[in-house]
């Protein structure tokens, strides 16, 4: 831009290259202890080089799992893509029928209702596991997949954002539709919900990265290998002795845990950075 | 705002905003309830009798010095991962946001660390730093003579996960920092190197206070992330150990709920966290325009 001399040119892709490779590293190590036997993780070091038993590794992790967890990767896949999906669809399906309510009526406990929502920012699971897992359990939820979504699925997070995006249709719109003979819901599911798809693909793309995530409530609430979740799954292997941890199948199952949401996050890319910053700022 | 058209009718909007009400006041508020409720008892020890004891529980959790430790422990904890996550993230946004060759190809590999669960991250610090087999702790002994062994010493410890949650948390800052840096005009910043300013003194004379909403609004992002969000790694890396080096308050919570059942003290901490919420939250709407008013 301004001063062009080389070291100015050459230092910022110096840092930029740097900080990849300090990102990076973490990860080429355990995607080559995953194609590796567990004698050469074992001698230290292990070599950095990728060794040839990724197809072994990957299939004994997807289909069998370690000998201590008694569940495959395959069941915990299903159950992370149960959990995630069933996440981020509940949140966006029940906020875009509460922002319509809130956006398009006028009813008396419209204000409340609001509120009511933006409250919850402030009562992270993390500040209320041992009530909330009391509701769970009393309603026989645990070791359920109902147990795994229904307390995730409030967000006060989409109800900004689809409020913001309903604020800025024109009401004329409304005004035509009811004219027109349609009812309100005819309008939301006609009309107000594919123009959305903008803020709808935004918000699938943080909350099922969230869904996919989460770990503490799968912890408190999951006892059966049934309902292992990937995250899960990964902290029960290696929670062994150190001597017995199969470090070859925990990480290619710790490498197949991060590819979904690392794949939404790069297929998705601008949806993902418009979700990010429209809603948190 | 003008009047809008909106449509008529009784139980409609009711029936629309039910599942999140339901939702709202069964998972949410029936549970934070409950836990200001059960901080003002004490169970006996086979769970059958509850005596009411009024702020004890919390007179008790504000002396008893494996709290306090916990607390500051915490504090500290948040203040570093804030630090370290925001300042590389600020230094590796500004430097992606020249105009560069490639800079899209850096935004996109800096930004998809993000979908890496913070467990995962756990993981991936815990594997590199194994005293055992881990390679980097391999490199620190052979070359540097550290005897690396954060399972015994209480500060290597303390020094990993914060790394480990710093980390994490590097993509998310930058993602903030370079739509902020976006929103800086630069002809501000050509006028003031016309002016002679040099780059040093562009940046932090213009640049700087103009990202400040950012920075606020991430500060107090990273402080929520490092107190509450940062368990996983805890509970995956040191288990709260050795000793007490690593036992945050969120870990404390759970450890005391679910392991010794301690009803009254686990709830009066979640109380006393509920509080640095709401109090990281308010802070952050007083400080940070955001239009939510109604």
């Amino acid at each position: 831009m301004i001063e062009h001399s080389i070291v100015r040119r050459i230092l910022p892709h110096l840092f930029l290259v740097l900080a990849i490779v300090v990102i990076v590293f973490p990860i080429w190590l355990v995607f080559s202890a995953s194609t590796q036997t567990l004698a050469d993780v074992l001698d230290a070091p292990m070599p950095v080089v990728p060794g040839m038993h990724l197809l072994e590794n990957y299939g004994r992790a997807l289909l069998e799992g370690t000998k201590s967890l008694g569940a495959s990767a395959l069941t915990m896949v299903k159950n992370s893509l149960i959990m995630a999906l069933g996440i981020s669809v509940g949140k966006i399906v029940i906020s875009l029928l509460a922002t319509f309510a809130i956006v398009f009526f006028r009813f008396p406990l419209r204000g409340f209702c609001f509120w009511t929502i933006f409250i919850t920012l402030m009562l992270p699971v993390e500040v209320r596991i041992m009530p909330t897992y009391k509701v769970i359990s009393d309603l026989g939820l645990l070791d359920s997949y109902a147990g795994l979504i229904l307390p995730m699925i409030v967000s006060a997070t989409a109800v900004f954002l689809f409020r913001q995006f309903f604020l800025s249709v024109p009401r004329e719109m409304a005004e035509a539709a009811q004219i027109d003979g349609a009812g309100p819901m005819q309008f939301f599911a006609r009309v107000l919900v594919p123009m959305s798809r903008t803020p709808i693909a935004a918000m699938f793309v943080i909350q099922f990265i969230y869904g996919w995530n989460q770990y503490l409530w799968p912890l408190l609430i999951t006892t059966k290998e049934r309902y292992y979740t990937l995250l899960i799954g990964i902290n029960r292997m290696l929670a062994v002795n150190d001597a017995l941890v199969e470090w070859p199948v925990a990480m290619a199952t710790t490498l197949l845990a991060m590819l979904p949401p690392v794949l939404v996050v790069i297929l998705m890319q601008r949806s993902f950075i418009a979700g990010m910053t429209e809603t948190e700022k | 705002m003008a009047k809008q058209y909106e449509f008529s009718a009784r139980g409609l909007p009711y029936l629309l905003v039910l599942p999140q009400m339901i939702v709202v006041f069964l998972f949410f508020f029936w549970p934070a309830a409950q836990a200001m409720w059960q901080s003002l008892f004490i169970q006996d020890a086979f769970g059958l009798s509850l005596t009411f004891v009024g702020m004890e529980n919390y007179a008790k959790l504000f002396q008893d010095p494996l709290y306090l430790d916990s607390l500051v422990r915490s504090f500290v904890y948040a203040g570093f991962v804030a630090l370290i996550a925001m300042s590389v993230a600020l230094f590796l946004a500004v430097q992606a946001n020249r105009r560069i060759r490639g800079a899209l190809f850096y935004k996109t590999m800096l930004v998809w660390p993000y979908a890496v669960a913070t467990l995962v991250a756990g993981v991936l610090w815990m594997f590199m730093f194994n005293p055992n087999i881990g390679v980097l702790s391999y490199l620190l002994f052979k070359r540097f003579g550290v005897e690396w062994n954060y399972l015994l010493n209480g500060s290597q410890a303390f020094l990993l996960v914060t790394l480990a949650a710093s980390w994490k948390q590097i993509s998310y800052n930058f993602v903030f920092f370079v739509a902020g840096l976006q929103n800086v005009p630069a002809s501000l910043v050509e006028a003031s190197a016309i002016d002679g300013a040099g780059p040093g003194k562009r940046f932090w004379r213009i640049v700087f206070p103009l990202l400040s909403p950012t920075t606020f609004y991430l500060l107090v992002m990273n402080l929520v992330y490092a107190f509450f969000e940062t368990f996983p790694i805890i509970h995956q890396v040191t288990q709260g150990g050795p000793g007490q080096a690593t036992t945050m308050l969120v870990y404390k919570v759970y450890r005391d709920g679910v392991f010794n059942l301690d009803l009254g003290s686990s709830s009066a901490q979640s109380v006393v966290l509920m509080a640095l919420v709401i109090s990281l939250t308010i802070l952050q709407f007083r400080f940070v325009e955001r239009r939510v008013t109604y």
